[in-house]
């Protein structure tokens, strides 16, 4: 199968990425704008999208601009924020059916391309600036969206396992940053921001779908002509302290169910060469339900539902969770250790790494089926500046050895164990 | 093999009824790389009380065990199916509802293969006692994860109330005590008279020639015997139209409240187009209410009573329907009382045709959203049809919906004895 072909457009201070296929029932506009991680802009950045979603110039409320919206077809308009290692990316989505599929002949794709740039470039202002009332609310609905991270507790654990284990470094802030950061903002710094933003942000388009290329292009240069050439992305990356001594730490909440998080450095991320040995390694070790954790902490003991290791790209961390019973933590934490010694060892058979092979193969072609998905897989290239298309990588996944495997896992090393246990009381 | 066209979405459906009850459907989907199998039978959590294949007199059976059979479903005398799927680079799955029990792989290679181990893992039971009380172990963990999840505790509490002694009421997984009870004959029990063929229906979406599809899966079920398909007899008690309780509230350590509103189904024993158009209505009409378009939504936002996690939803099967709006809120009381004063206000309004033509669009383009996702299809296709209803009508349907039919399912649906609040909050919440 031959995967969608992406086509680059350099503009000025936005690079446009056209994918065309006839695949979907409706077309994508994707919009990333990304920024380094740091403390000073991550509650900006989380809050930013969404204000811009309360109201442009020419529809000044939600309401307004959600009524173009529906008359549309139902385009889906959704923002999101994310952390690509220690870059920030805020992403906006527009998503319009097909004008072939409806018995109506408005241009939709057209409209879209101006709605996004109108929802960028002409936000709802008052006084030369955001609208106060919609900045509280937005404030508002940030924070609460912050502390429901509490309520979620493998999140929570999540978090909390990154921040201590990164403590120093931009990867420890959660993508929302914190309800402080989020009250310190004002109307006067947002709209400072947002300024910011449209001339230092690195933005890339993405547009998939059955799109006429030469018309879309034209009509993006137009629409966004107003960003103004910026610095190049220059890819510096922090590189990962040494671990000294594994970091130990325990919360207590008033839950049932122990989440054990544990934290390991890889020192290897998706710049480097060995990026796919990497992924072969957490594929054998805890990706899938053939994987050393879900055979050994579910299957043969019983001690969990589930028990996985996820590997981030770019910061190179490759985190497992479980969900265990308090009293099983030493037993669980002794068996999560072993089996990644066992990794060390070289202690998995050919047919194994056949068969994580086969299974990593099948997520990334996948991953390409979704308009999301092939836009987040070409995006990764943005994040590190190493080129590595859906064939090159599906060939590197094919050429790891054993014996790369074992290299790679030798340089891994556990950092933090950190459990969110029940209230002694409750035990 | 009958092909039938779609024209206005652009697909092709395969059907056929193979000779042993199995209803089986291929849709062919170029340009994709991944081909995705679900292989659903009709019984889920509520499937509690009935009479066993063969047997005279009715069962009830332990809470929870649909979805202990679909966990022990994965295992036979090898081990472990999970590793023959991963083997042919396939990534398999399964998930329990109230109504249906969903086996299913995605793979973008072996799919013949991964076919025929979906077919035959499913088509064949094998249980220990040890494997058993194994499994016990791992669910028990599953189910107190849930325990710590306030908004799936929220989400059943409403359903809680609802109902007097519909099983819906009760969780998919069941309780700790509850699977205890659980034993390898109960199993066989439950299997042999849910498994048939003839209540089953099998998927097919992806880039693949649906006559060899076809040709494969009768081929696979001709060598396999199966006892003549027999009416299942399922028995519920009858249920009230009224809710069983009006208000409860889950002391749960949470940062912010939950509070979810729901109203319960009248009548609920559509099935069809009765069925399809009453769900598409009420969607329809909640979207008009709250959705992010409406005067609701902005008051409440600006109002401090919502945030983004607020949302609403209306499910229907067989037996019964439910709404549910809601979300997390610093102010769950009053919360409540402005969802009920709103929809009490919307009640004595007028729909303009502007109004709603606005909202079936919206639909319609959603919809379409809907078919980019194979999974989806075949999920949604199959629920679809245990209802006697067909996906590939939702568009045709949407678009002869009248504000005059609009109206009617607005007065009968939203009747406030049939309307009922759970609320999580931590001990030392107040408003």
């Amino acid at each position: 199968m031959t995967q969608i072909e992406e086509r680059i457009h350099e503009l000025k201070g936005l690079t446009v990425h056209s994918m065309n296929t006839n695949k979907y029932k409706t077309n994508s506009l994707i919009l990333m704008l990304k920024a380094p991680l740091t403390k000073e802009t991550v509650a900006m950045r989380a809050l930013l999208p969404h204000i811009l979603q309360n109201g442009t110039s020419k529809s000044p409320s939600r309401k307004q601009l959600r009524e173009r919206l529906d008359d549309m077809y139902g385009a889906m308009l959704a923002t999101d924020v994310q952390k690509k290692g220690e870059e920030h990316v805020i992403s906006i989505r527009l998503d319009v059916a097909n004008e072939r599929y409806l018995s109506d002949t408005t241009p939709l794709f057209d409209n879209a391309i101006s709605l996004l740039a109108e929802v960028i470039f002409q936000p709802q202002l008052e006084d030369g600036k955001f609208v106060s009332s919609v900045v509280e609310n937005e404030k508002r609905s940030l924070k609460q969206r912050i502390q429901s991270v509490y309520d979620d507790k493998m999140r929570y654990a999540n978090v909390r396992v990154t921040e201590e284990m990164c403590k120093g470094e931009p990867f420890a802030l959660t993508a929302f940053g914190t309800e402080e950061d989020v009250d310190a903002i004002t109307v006067d710094s947002i709209y400072k921001y947002y300024q910011e933003v449209l001339k230092n942000n690195q933005f890339d388009l993405y547009m998939v779908g059955a799109i006429d290329e030469e018309q879309a292009m034209s009509s993006v240069a137009e629409k966004f002509s107003a960003l103004v050439e910026r610095d190049k992305n220059t890819f510096e990356t922090i590189a990962s302290p040494e671990v000294k001594e594994i970091n130990v730490v325990n919360d207590e909440q008033d839950v049932k169910q122990g989440k054990l998080h544990m934290g390991f450095r890889t020192y290897t991320t998706y710049a480097d060469d060995d990026y796919v040995a990497m992924q072969v390694c957490n594929g054998l070790y805890g990706a899938f339900s053939h994987s050393k954790l879900f055979i050994n902490v579910r299957e043969k003991e019983s001690l969990a539902y589930y028990a996985a290791s996820r590997f981030e790209s770019h910061k190179g961390i490759m985190m497992v969770m479980s969900g265990i019973e308090f009293a099983k933590y030493e037993r669980a934490v002794e068996i999560i250790k072993e089996q990644f010694e066992a990794m060390k060892q070289g202690e998995f058979t050919e047919a194994e790494v056949e068969q994580t092979k086969a299974m990593l193969k099948n997520q990334l072609l996948e991953t390409a089926d979704v308009a999301r998905g092939i836009v987040e897989l070409s995006y990764h290239q943005v994040v590190s500046g190493k080129k590595r298309s859906i064939d090159e990588w599906m060939q590197q996944i094919d050429e790891v050895t054993k014996e790369d495997i074992i290299r790679i896992a030798q340089k891994v090393k556990l950092d933090t164990i950190y459990f969110l246990k029940g209230k002694e009381e409750n035990q | 093999m009958k092909p039938v066209q779609f024209q206005q979405v652009d697909e092709t459906l395969y059907h056929e009824k193979l000779d042993n009850g199995l209803d089986v459907y291929v849709l062919p989907k170029k340009g994709f790389n991944k081909t995705f199998a679900t292989f659903t039978t009709k019984y889920g959590s509520i499937d509690q009380k009935f009479t066993p294949l063969g047997k005279e007199d009715a069962i009830t059976v332990p809470d929870g065990i649909a979805h202990f059979l679909e966990h022990k479903m994965f295992e036979d005398e090898e081990g472990d199916v999970f590793q023959d799927f991963s083997k042919q680079g396939a990534s398999a799955n399964a998930f329990t509802s109230f109504t249906r029990t969903a086996y299913l792989f995605s793979s973008t290679n072996n799919v013949e293969k991964n076919l025929d181990t979906l077919l035959n893992f499913v088509q064949h039971p094998y249980f220990t006692e040890e494997s058993v009380e194994k499994e016990k172990g791992i669910i028990n963990q599953e189910i107190t994860m849930y325990d710590d999840n306030p908004d799936w505790r929220a989400y059943f509490g409403v359903i809680e109330n609802m109902f007097y002694h519909h099983p819906v009421k009760i969780d998919i997984a069941g309780t700790i005590e509850s699977i205890s009870n659980i034993t390898k004959d109960l199993l066989y029990t439950c299997y042999e008279t849910f498994y048939h063929p003839a209540n089953m229906l099998l998927f097919v979406i992806g880039p693949v020639d649906p006559e060899k599809i076809m040709e494969q899966v009768r081929e696979n079920q001709l060598k396999k015997e199966f006892a003549a398909p027999e009416e299942i007899k399922r028995f519920f008690e009858v249920e009230p139209d009224v809710v069983a309780k009006e208000k409860s509230v889950i002391t749960m350590p949470v940062q912010t409240p939950k509070c979810l509103m729901g109203f319960k189904e009248t009548g609920a024993s559509r099935q069809g187009d009765d069925l399809l158009k009453r769900e598409l209505s009420l969607n329809i009409l909640l979207d008009l209410m709250f959705g992010q378009s409406s005067d609701n939504y902005q008051t409440l936002f600006d109002e401090g009573l919502i945030d983004d996690s607020f949302s609403f939803d209306h499910s229907a099967e067989e037996g019964f329907g439910f709404t549910i709006i809601g979300g997390d809120t610093k102010y769950p009381d009053k919360l409540a009382k402005r969802i009920k004063h709103m929809i009490e206000t919307f009640k004595q309004s007028n729909l303009t045709e502007d109004q709603v033509n606005r909202a079936i669009k919206k639909k319609i383009g959603s919809f379409l959203r809907s078919l980019n996702s194979p999974e989806y299809i075949a999920n949604q296709f199959t629920r679809y049809q245990f209802n006697d209803m067909n996906l590939f009508e939702v568009v045709p349907m949407l678009e002869s919906i009248t504000p005059n039919e609009l109206t009617e399912v607005l007065q009968d649906h939203f009747q406030f004895d049939r309307f009922t609040v759970c609320q999580v909050k931590a001990e030392e919440f107040k408003e």
